[in-house]
């Protein structure tokens, strides 16, 4: 298989046409919905690249849980019904776009550069899903627990932070 | 263009796009939005050199993929929250307002 699938294309194609999106829709909640599909696109990905696991905890996380969270905030801090700013602003974030695109055209030139575009066609790498587990309960068991007990930290200093202040007496 | 290289650049793509949104957006969450596509961006790179790559079998690319997205969850948590508090200390998330308000 020297060349790209025509499923890998569209995929592509779709995920980078809804992160533009994301990126420059005016109103927040639009952004967010192409962020969504944005994120399934990647999780499509995955599944085309024969993640399987991975493809799906990145549908159930970033669509069902993050996209989500991301429409509440826009919500909650009332983003939805006012724009997110002019569309031409007064001044155009010219230094931004240079750094993005600079950075973008180097990346591109170290991949055409590099010994990538000319690796064997190997088979696809199997990964089931009682093979990860194995691996999760055998190799990876302390950064596993590690990351449950961040993961548990974040969640109580997100709702800690999140909590209503106090009214101060004075 | 060869499926990893295609793999690389969407990737690369991805990156720049999010970059570009952290640098010029001036709303707070979607500036959260633009690191997010970043993060996504890295995690396609491990899926790809997992796939393409001679490793043997191992199945290194997907944990540390899985772990990424652990993490990822947690700054995202973390971040709109903060986002949540300078909100209702400022009243607004455009960035070009809340320069220069923190004291």
């Amino acid at each position: 298989m020297r060349q790209m699938s025509a499923a890998f294309l569209i995929l592509a194609i779709m995920t980078v046409l809804a992160a533009c999106a994301a990126m420059t829709l005016r109103g927040l909640v639009h952004c967010a919905l192409a962020l969504a599909v944005a994120f399934a696109g990647i999780g499509t990905l995955y599944l085309s690249l024969g993640a399987q696991f991975l493809g799906l905890a990145q549908l159930l996380v970033y669509v069902g849980a993050i996209a989500v969270l991301i429409v509440f905030v826009i919500l909650l801090t009332r983003g939805g019904d006012s724009d997110a700013g002019p569309l031409v602003p007064t001044r155009l974030p010219i230094t931004g776009i240079v750094v993005a695109t600079t950075i973008l055209a180097l990346l591109a030139w170290a991949v055409f550069h590099s010994s990538v575009i000319h690796f064997p066609a190997s088979p696809v790498p199997t990964a089931t899903v009682r093979e990860l587990g194995t691996v999760l309960m055998a190799e990876y068991v302390l950064p596993l627990e590690v990351i449950g007990l961040m993961l548990t930290a974040a969640l109580i200093g997100a709702v800690v932070v999140a909590m209503k202040e106090k009214q101060d007496p004075q | 263009m060869t499926p990893p290289a295609g793999c690389l650049l969407v990737s690369c793509t991805l990156f720049a796009v999010g970059l570009a949104g952290a640098l010029t957006r001036r709303n707070t969450i979607l500036v959260l939005v633009g690191i997010e596509l970043m993060l996504n961006a890295a995690n396609l790179n491990f899926v790809a050199f997992w796939r393409y790559g001679h490793h043997g079998g191992a199945s290194t690319g997907i944990i540390f993929g899985l772990f990424s997205i652990a993490i990822a969850a947690a700054e995202a948590a973390v971040g709109l929250a903060l986002i949540l508090a300078v909100y209702r200390h400022a009243k607004t998330t455009d960035l070009s307002l809340l320069t220069g308000r923190a004291q």
